[in-house]
């Protein structure tokens, strides 16, 4: 199964504070234990919220909203993509990770289409998948 | 926590822990049997503790020292046992000293160095491909001989035998321990890459059973593969696998239909090929490329299966491309399935006729006797031609010849209507 493990923003990342080095050298053997385990798939950081945007959805227009964003401890500023076989897997992986400080890293596990079930229709389901793919595709382009 | 949680969690840690565990023991006590038992007995003690005291924080060291204890004690108690490993005893003695050194030691720098020697004494040329899997999927991957009886659809004592008897013979010929040089290093690490391959491709079309394809033997062999370009990076063969393996399993989704049954490379919807893993392939097997070096047989694989990746429709397969890669396959790899996919590869570069002329050259081959691709592709052909008697003959054939029931009821569909879904390719 795969995860993604989601790494919240604090407000050093919000400020666009970078690591220290030594926080960037833990990271680094951190990531390299993860490869050689042959469970890390990806991994990236986040900007601050400040470079963000938003698009509001309402029923007769969109709206764009400009970072910052307010709420800190709901912000995103990175997440890695983990192959593991187990949830307590990915759960003891996370637990060697090197975060102190009253951090709090998430993990979900990412969906497979068999998780739909009866709703998502064949149709459905290929739709999705090109959009998905053709996404995917736009990214590795860029 | 329940106890059930616990077990779980120490499940997890176990997965985690024992291949570098059993390692760092291996490399103690000499004898990768021995160390597998003392690791095991580190991990009932701590199925025993941990679910009261819960998972210490350096859950690999606390099993390294309960497994180390576990020796000295064995040792000091057991003079019988003294005897009969007389090897261990004398290890230990002479280490006891030095233990706490080398506890940190196993599991700080050169505990990549002991994975790899035990990766390489688990795919040993002495032992059987069958014991190498087995013991290999046991030692490295954490799984219980449950599992890899389940995996291979065999019983579990037969699999508990292979190990049993694998350990055996490490043990009598006396296998070193150790990380081979030069071009020995090379033969040891091929068949390595051959043990991680067979573990995919068991996965990746089962060669019999219900299921076409099973995911978990897939991501079981992608994580070796994985563990060894990080141990050998300088190795282009062991990136190239790599990147063969995360290419075919980018499209692991897509080879499946809706009620499970195969769908073949050319019929498949793009759409569902993995993305990312198309992207750790190619740069796998870029990282392959740029060592540089004559193309070995899994950088050539490896770049037919990135051929495929990089076209977004069928029609737009570089098939010339592909034969030429196919034509160096053979030179380096000769094989009558190399050469059964080299006339599917022609024949869609150069036309049906091209490729039926290489197929009816290996009909006698005694090799492709009983082997189901061979009327399969021959089918293919003759339908492509017109000639649709013939080809329904051969996809019968074709059909009884394969031991997978999804792909028999495909074949038959065939066999019924051969003129239709008349391109042919393995996904």
């Amino acid at each position: 199964m795969r995860v993604m493990v989601l790494v919240k923003a604090s407000e050093e990342s919000e400020t666009g504070k970078m690591p220290s080095e030594q926080q960037l050298a833990e990271m680094g053997r951190y990531n390299e234990e993860l490869a050689r385990a042959g469970v890390m798939l990806a991994a990236d950081g986040l900007h601050p919220s400040s470079k963000g945007k938003r698009v509001r959805f309402e029923a007769d227009r969109k709206t764009v909203i400009d970072g910052p964003f307010a709420e800190t401890k709901e912000l995103i500023a990175g997440y890695w993509i983990w192959q593991v076989r187990s949830m307590e897997e990915a759960v003891e992986w996370l637990k060697r990770a090197p975060f102190g400080g009253g951090a709090e890293v998430e993990i979900r596990p990412v969906f497979e289409a068999e998780d739909f079930g009866a709703e998502l229709t064949p149709e459905l389901r290929e739709q999705g998948d090109r959009v998905r793919a053709q996404a995917e595709q736009n990214q590795a382009r860029s | 926590m329940t106890t059930s949680d616990a077990h779980r969690a120490i499940e997890a840690v176990w997965r985690i822990e024992s291949a570098r565990l059993i390692a760092g023991l291996t490399r103690i006590v000499r004898d990768v049997g021995v160390a597998e038992d003392l690791a095991q007995d580190a991990l009932v003690a701590a199925l025993e503790r941990w679910p009261e005291t819960g998972i210490p924080d350096k859950p690999g060291a606390w099993l390294m020292a309960t497994a180390k204890h576990r020796a000295v004690d064995q040792f000091r108690r057991n003079k019988r046992l003294e005897q009969k490993h007389e090897l261990l005893g004398r290890e230990l003695e002479t280490r006891q000293e030095a233990a706490a050194a080398d506890l940190d030691a196993a599991l700080d720098d050169d505990v990549g160095d002991d994975v790899l020697r035990l990766i390489l004494i688990s795919c040993h040329p002495v032992l059987s491909p069958e014991a190498r899997v087995a013991l290999t999927l046991r030692l490295l991957g954490g799984l219980t001989t449950a599992e890899i009886a389940r995996a291979f659809l065999v019983p579990e004592p037969t699999v508990a035998q292979r190990i049993v008897r694998a350990k055996r013979t490490l043990r009598e010929a006396r296998v070193p321990f150790e990380v081979p040089q030069g071009p020995e290093l090379a033969a040891r690490l091929s068949s390595v890459l051959e043990v991680i391959y067979l573990i995919f491709n068991e996965g990746y079309a089962a060669t019999s059973g219900e299921d076409w394809v099973r995911p978990a033997l897939c991501e079981e062999a992608l994580r070796l593969g994985r563990i060894l370009a990080e141990l050998a990076p300088r190795e282009p063969e062991v990136h190239a696998l790599v990147a063969l393996m995360e290419l075919q399993a980018s499209r692991l989704r897509a080879r499946i239909g809706p009620s499970g049954e195969p769908v073949l490379l050319l019929d498949q919807d793009r759409s569902r090929w993995d993305q990312l893993l198309i992207r750790r392939g190619l740069a796998a097997l870029d990282r392959a490329l740029r060592l540089g070096g004559a193309l070995g047989p899994y950088a050539l694989q490896a770049s037919i299966a990135a051929c495929h990746a990089r076209a977004r429709t069928p029609e737009e397969t570089d098939w010339e491309r592909i034969s030429a890669l196919y034509d160096a396959l053979a030179q380096v790899a000769p094989s009558p399935v190399v050469e059964l996919n080299r006339a599917v590869a022609l024949a869609m570069a150069f036309g049906p006729q091209a490729g039926l002329e290489l197929v009816d050259a290996l009909a006698s081959e005694p090799t492709l006797q009983g082997y189901h691709l061979l009327p399969s592709v021959r089918g293919d052909l003759l339908a492509k031609l017109g000639r649709l008697e013939e080809a329904s003959a051969e996809f019968e054939r074709a059909a009884e010849l394969t031991r997978n029931l999804r792909e028999r009821a495909l074949l038959l569909e065939r066999a019924a209507e051969p003129s239709r879904g008349c391109r042919d390719a393995r996904g």
